[in-house]
């Protein structure tokens, strides 16, 4: 069996000026195919204005196993939302 | 349906992990690539991907039959957009699977070489241009059946495919009923083919859905995983409530004496397709099984030189790209 087509990861921007965000994958030769691919695979209803695509094999990602130590320090610090404060409402809007 | 006769594969697990896992999907939590599993869930989830992606694949086939003969140039370019979104499916389902660590050419291999299945309805062919309609309102409205609660399914890549794919999908439906109708408002040889059509595809139509729930014995375990949502006889049911009124509306009948609405159930009794051909079909003996697979192969076996020679052009691409830096 012959060499497979790397997997590629592609994000995409919409029109309304959101972050590019992942819609999925595709095998490509290279990053230009990618590209295309990606253009005919997941705009075809004028999903986007802007496409990335990256080499799935580049992508680092935290393991599910790590979730207690990752998140577990943001969830004691409640201060770092702005509900935390009891600000009187005659102080006025803030 | 796209995924019949879906075996639950055994799992012998960690009955401590099980019940975690158990609890996660319970309180409808998603289950990603690098979650512990169960055995039998990944493997019962790749049979099941992979099949739904490989009929979104062969279920290309009977369409494309009718690009290159659409009656206009508008429906011509309609129906070169639907067959490419189905191929876009494809690529989805595909992606799905592979999260699963099974590669895509893997899949497509046992696809080629018969280890793997897809829906029975592709082994029909497609005769007239009223077919389009038909394939459109029949298969992909049972379609749509299963993939709308499909959406809601434990596993988090499938789920976001089939959120993708129920998008599209409603323009499939629509269009195939715009044929009908046009069909069926036609002159009378146009809406006799539009009857003829409605007549060869109602019944593999219900057999899309996969055999009755007092003969299929796999569905608990994937029902508890999350990766079936409803019953065979529950999703066909609903096809069935919903499809008659369309065909009616058409002034097109279903080709069922039994039919009747039922006050009781508030649904349709309908008469079951021939088990016995559903099960001929699935062992590889249907009208077109031989065509499409060997259709599917010969694409394949074409296009190797293409997969190779992009994939080397790319590796000197890199080399020239290294060197002059
Ligand atoms: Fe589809
Ligand atoms: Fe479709």
């Amino acid at each position: 069996m012959s060499q497979e087509w790397p997997l590629w990861e592609v994000f995409i921007r919409g029109q309304h000026g959101l972050n590019h965000r992942h819609v999925g994958s595709l095998h490509a030769a290279d990053a230009e195919m990618a590209l295309k691919n990606a253009r005919d695979v997941y705009t075809r209803r004028n999903e986007g204005v802007s496409i990335w695509v990256v080499e799935a094999a580049h992508i680092t990602a935290s393991s599910p196993s790590d979730k207690g130590p990752l998140y577990e320090p943001s969830e004691s610090k409640v201060y770092r939302h702005p509900t935390f404060f009891d600000i009187p409402d005659d102080a006025g809007h803030m | 349906m796209y995924a019949q006769m879906i075996t639950s594969e055994a799992t012998q697990d960690d009955p401590e992990k099980l019940t975690t896992f158990q609890a996660r999907i319970d309180s409808g939590e998603k289950i990603e690539p690098k979650d512990w599993m169960p055995e039998g869930y990944r493997k019962t989830l790749i049979r099941q991907i992979g099949q739904h992606a490989h009929s979104e694949i062969v279920g290309q086939l009977p369409e494309g039959n009718w690009i290159t003969r659409a009656p206009t140039l508008e429906r011509k370019a309609i129906l070169l957009a639907k067959v490419q979104d189905e191929a876009g499916h494809g690529l989805y389902l595909y992606g799905a699977a592979e999260t699963l660590g099974v590669s895509r050419d893997e899949l497509t291999e046992m696809l080629l070489d018969g280890r793997m299945k897809y829906s029975s309805i592709f082994n029909y062919p497609t005769l007239t241009w009223a077919d389009m309609g038909a394939v459109g309102l029949l298969v992909d409205g049972a379609a749509i059946m299963n993939q709308v609660p499909l959406q809601r399914t434990s596993y988090g890549p499938y789920s976001r495919a089939m959120i993708r794919i129920c998008k599209e999908e409603s323009f499939h439906q629509r269009q195939g009923y715009h044929i009908m109708m046009k069909m069926a408002q036609g002159t009378t040889a146009q809406k006799k083919m539009a009857q003829d059509a409605l007549n060869r595809f109602w019944y593999p139509s219900l057999m899309m859905f996969g055999p009755s729930d007092k003969d299929s014995v796999h569905s608990a375990q994937s029902m508890a995983w999350k990766i079936k949502m409803n019953t065979n006889d529950e999703l066909r049911q609903k096809f069935v409530d919903q499809t008659v009124p369309q065909a009616e509306f058409l002034g097109l009948t279903v080709p069922d004496k039994t039919l009747r609405w039922n006050e009781d159930k508030g649904g349709y009794d309908f008469a079951e397709p021939d088990w016995s051909e559903f099960f001929d079909v699935i062992k590889g003996n249907g009208p077109c099984n031989t065509e499409r697979l060997a259709a599917r192969n010969k694409a394949w076996d074409d296009g190797a030189w293409v997969r190779d020679g992009l994939m080397a052009h790319a590796a000197k691409k890199r080399a020239a790209k290294l060197a002059a830096e």
